[in-house]
């Protein structure tokens, strides 16, 4: 049974935007619903890459020739794309990073040094990536801090109560996710910043999986730091963002030395650019982060609001069919989601829902998402999600969610 | 919904009753030899237990939750290797994880026994690892280590 409903015409259009989204995988055509894993590239990121390669190749930011001054102005040009997607007051911002794991890595060395304490409290909620739990954890080890957990309800949203009691005034940072990947949920940002910055502590934001799905505005939700990957939103691997507000990054040491970052060097002593490139040393990946500014104004040029729309609805139809198969449990089932639907089902294992959803052509993530202290909270070791984009059809999510009854009915023969 | 030969190939009859049915499921306690086994890139987890006499496998469990082929593999290994030597028992182990790794059969295979289903496996690389969580962990057993990892 297919649904009757249909979809929005522009998102329709854009799948021709997506080369790969005519391949097949075993003979099937591919039904690609591991989004929050990575997005696929529309042609404009694509071209982006290689007619930087084709026509501008040089290095940023020390070259006098042509070459140079294009690449270098191409690199700016992606910083204040960048700054404008993201609402930032400054370019100066916004730092290039190679992912979202570097970018919390980066706050978690140089604030770290700067303002974290033996004695002091990093608040991380029960929903992180690992990326956002071990940086905090080895710094702790470093420093002497410590870290308390904001505990996740049975829906799968943080317990804001919990979170309240646990703020105090040695709270100096409070590391949290926007959208979870394993669950979907959207979490109060605005409000978990408010309560933090009501007690003196700062906030990162880790907003990987909000990029595709909303419009982030680091001034609406007034935090401190926010760290993202281009590649879950439709950008290359290998480059990333930490928005850091100008006076923090100015006042926070180095993290990594070398070339690019510094004003000058000298045996007896190196003394450090202005932030951004004190946060950049040696050669940026000056191709990707031009691809990443693309990729962001072809997410604009589609607009978040129709993007939400069509991805409530797919997660209404998903919600749905897969509410309907017998002994599967939904983990994540909070009032305010992202298009994604991690599942278990009794007597099938989700790695082997994993390998027989692929010979179906359908691309799900089976295991347990980098998330292994909320996989626990849910006691489960893993599960099978399935997690949509911009392209992700009516038609898709159903054929997935037929493949998942068939393949129930198939391990339990 | 056609399943492809593909999955019937690797998930055959006697693997899907394992996964249903498992045999030796559970836990020796006292036991003269044990291990864990841990999968990091699914999180599964395996404990085995077992009791020798001198060199001989007297009886053997398995104890944990993974998939059909973790399953399957530790059900019908430990299946195969109860009342053997060990250097009869590490012989099946060195088969098994031949015929889950190389299509080339050698002088082992004929060791398989029931255990030959198992070799669908290797068509499907990302899950060779299930099947050969089982056999490190209990190679470690009958050495005394007490942890396997697949990594």
């Amino acid at each position: 049974m297919t649904s009757e409903r249909i979809m929005d015409p522009v998102l329709l259009r854009a799948r021709e935007d997506f080369p790969i989204l005519t391949r097949t995988v075993y003979g099937k055509p591919l039904i690609y619903l591991d989004n929050a894993a990575t997005t696929h590239k529309p042609q404009c990121v694509i071209d982006a890459l290689s007619g930087y390669y084709a026509t501008t190749n040089s290095n940023v930011h020390r070259g006098v020739h042509k070459l140079s001054q294009e690449a270098t102005a191409a690199y700016e040009q992606a910083r204040e794309r960048v700054q404008r997607h993201l609402n930032a007051a400054s370019e100066r911002e916004i730092v290039f990073t190679r992912g979202t794991t570097e970018a919390v890595n980066l706050v978690a060395h140089s604030y770290g040094a700067l303002a974290v304490r033996a004695g002091d409290e990093i608040i991380l909620s029960g929903m992180e990536h690992h990326s956002n739990i071990v940086p905090w954890q080895m710094l702790c080890e470093r420093s002497g801090a410590v870290v308390k957990v904001i505990p996740v309800t049975d829906a799968g949203e943080l317990d804001m109560d919990a979170y309240a009691s646990l703020l105090n005034e040695r709270t100096k940072l409070v590391a949290v996710v926007a959208v979870s990947n394993a669950l979907g949920t959207m979490n109060p940002v605005q409000e978990i910043v408010r309560m933090a910055h009501a007690v003196g502590a700062r906030v990162l934001v880790d907003a990987a999986q909000a990029m595709p799905h909303m419009q982030v505005d680091v001034r609406a939700w007034d935090c401190d730091f926010l760290a993202l990957s281009g590649h879950k939103v439709y950008a290359p691997t290998g480059i990333g963002v930490l928005y850091g507000k100008e006076e923090l990054l100015n006042a926070m040491p180095p993290f990594m030395g070398g070339g690019d970052m510094i004003r000058s060097v000298s045996f007896e002593k190196s003394t450090y650019a202005q932030a951004p490139q004190k946060f950049e040393a040696g050669t940026p990946s000056i191709a990707d982060a031009i691809a990443l500014g693309v990729a962001l104004e072809y997410v604009q040029g589609i607009g978040y609001e129709r993007i939400a729309a069509h991805e409530n609805a797919l997660l209404q139809v998903a919600t749905e069919r897969m509410s309907s198969i017998d002994g599967i449990r939904i983990i994540g089932t909070a009032q305010h989601k992202s298009c994604v639907v991690s599942f278990v089902v009794d007597g099938v294992h989700p790695h082997d829902m994993g390998t027989y959803l692929d010979r179906e052509g359908i691309a799900v993530r089976a295991g347990h998402h980098c998330v292994q202290p909320l996989m626990k909270r849910f006691g489960v070791a893993a599960t099978t999600r399935m997690s949509c984009a911009l392209t992700t059809t009516f038609d898709e999510v159903e054929r997935c969610a037929d493949a998942v009854a068939s393949a129930v009915a198939f391990f339990r023969s | 919904m056609f399943t492809s030969d593909e999955l019937r190939e690797l998930y055959q009859e006697v693997i899907l009753d394992h996964n249903k049915d498992p045999r030796n499921f559970g836990v020796l306690d006292p036991c003269t030899h044990h291990a864990e086994g841990f999968n990091p890139l699914c999180g599964d987890h395996l404990t085995i237990t077992m009791n020798m006499e001198g060199e001989v496998i007297r009886d053997v469990r398995f104890h944990g939750d993974g998939c059909a082929i973790s399953k399957a593999t530790a059900s019908l290994l430990t299946g195969e290797i109860k009342g053997k030597t060990q250097e009869e028992a590490e012989r099946i182990i060195d088969a098994a994880q031949e015929a889950v790794t190389s299509s080339v059969t050698s002088d082992l295979s004929p060791l398989l026994g029931k255990l030959s289903v198992i070799a669908g496996v290797r068509e499907f690389p990302a899950r060779v690892k299930c099947a050969t969580l089982a056999m490190h962990t209990v190679k470690n057993a009958l050495h005394g280590e007490h942890a396997a990892s697949t990594e």
